[in-house]
């Protein structure tokens, strides 16, 4: 199976809205081991000023690896899920996520570079809190690698 | 208390803290995430992908340590970037009913650099497991009062 160098460049327009519920924020902040407060307790949140629980730093994942899904599910790919590993990961957050958040994801393929009998692709999510009526608001960009091993890799 | 700009200087230790993972940790993150790679919970589907061993998610481990982050900072909506690479694996052994920890992640921090203009600190994270790091380049953006 080979990866389709012309995936570089492509986008995939925002799908499903992803509804930030408070508890996929504690259960996730627990599934990290994280205990800050305004993860769990609605008032240890708002006393820091944020209008509902906070998600913990990369609870954006969720989101961005649903937009991936996209990418590696499409035919046209040629992605072998069970080759793929995660190589790197940041997250750019022009403001945090809180319970209540619609957010919505556009996924970018940055890059496409052959290595070996495998490829690293590059993918950018932009995300978006949606607001009433037709604005929607910056709320984070992700960026990941993933090699996808060829055989024998 | 949380940290001031002006209290901080490049070097600076933030402190450190250990992470024990079992492979239930492992099936909570993969339902937390969504992430169901069979790698991280599935012992023949691992090995038969020529791994040593189940492998804690890339992602665990990068949410896991920026705990540490978020508590120094006093707020975890204070860490506006972070970011890593992800270069060697944590074996997680099959502890289940013995209450042991399948592996132990050794987190520290320190302040790496300081911008005035943005009151930003980055905080630079050593993440080890049996020895050898497993992030490389992990840093956290963290803006301050």
């Amino acid at each position: 199976m080979t990866i389709n160098p012309d995936l570089q460049g492509r986008s995939y327009p925002a799908a499903e809205v992803y509804d930030v519920g408070r508890e996929k924020i504690r259960e996730f902040a627990r599934a990290v081991k994280a205990t800050h407060p305004a993860h769990f307790d609605v008032d240890a949140a708002q006393g820091l000023g944020h209008p509902d629980l906070v998600a913990p730093p990369t609870f954006a994942i969720i989101v961005a690896q649903r937009a991936d899904a996209q990418l590696i599910e499409d035919p046209e790919a040629g992605i072998d899920f069970s080759r793929v590993v995660h190589a790197d990961q940041r997250f750019t957050h022009h403001r945090p996520i809180f319970a209540g958040d619609r957010l919505v994801a556009e996924l970018h393929v940055d890059g496409v570079r052959a290595m070996g009998g495998g490829a690293m692709i590059t993918t950018r999510s932009e995300i978006f809190a949606l607001g009433d009526g037709n604005g929607r608001e910056p709320v984070s960009t992700t960026k990941s690698s993933i090699l996808v091993r060829g055989e024998g890799q | 208390m949380s940290p001031t700009f002006e209290e901080l200087s490049v070097g600076q230790d933030i402190g450190g803290r250990s992470i024990e993972v079992t492979r239930q940790d492992l099936v909570k993150y993969a339902g937390a995430s969504g992430d169901f790679n069979p790698i991280h919970w599935n012992e023949a589907f691992a090995t038969g992908v020529e791994l040593p061993g189940v492998i804690a998610h890339g992602m665990f481990t990068m949410g896991a340590a920026v705990q540490l982050v978020s508590d120094w900072a006093g707020d975890p909506a204070a860490v506006v970037d972070y970011q890593t690479r992800f270069t060697k694996p944590v074996l997680v052994s099959d502890t289940t009913g013995t209450g042991d920890a399948g592996a132990v992640i050794d987190v520290s921090g320190a302040v790496g650099a300081l911008d005035a203009d943005a009151r930003t600190a980055r905080v630079d994270l050593t993440v080890v497991f049996d020895g050898q790091k497993v992030l490389m380049k992990a840093q956290a953006l963290v803006r301050l009062a």
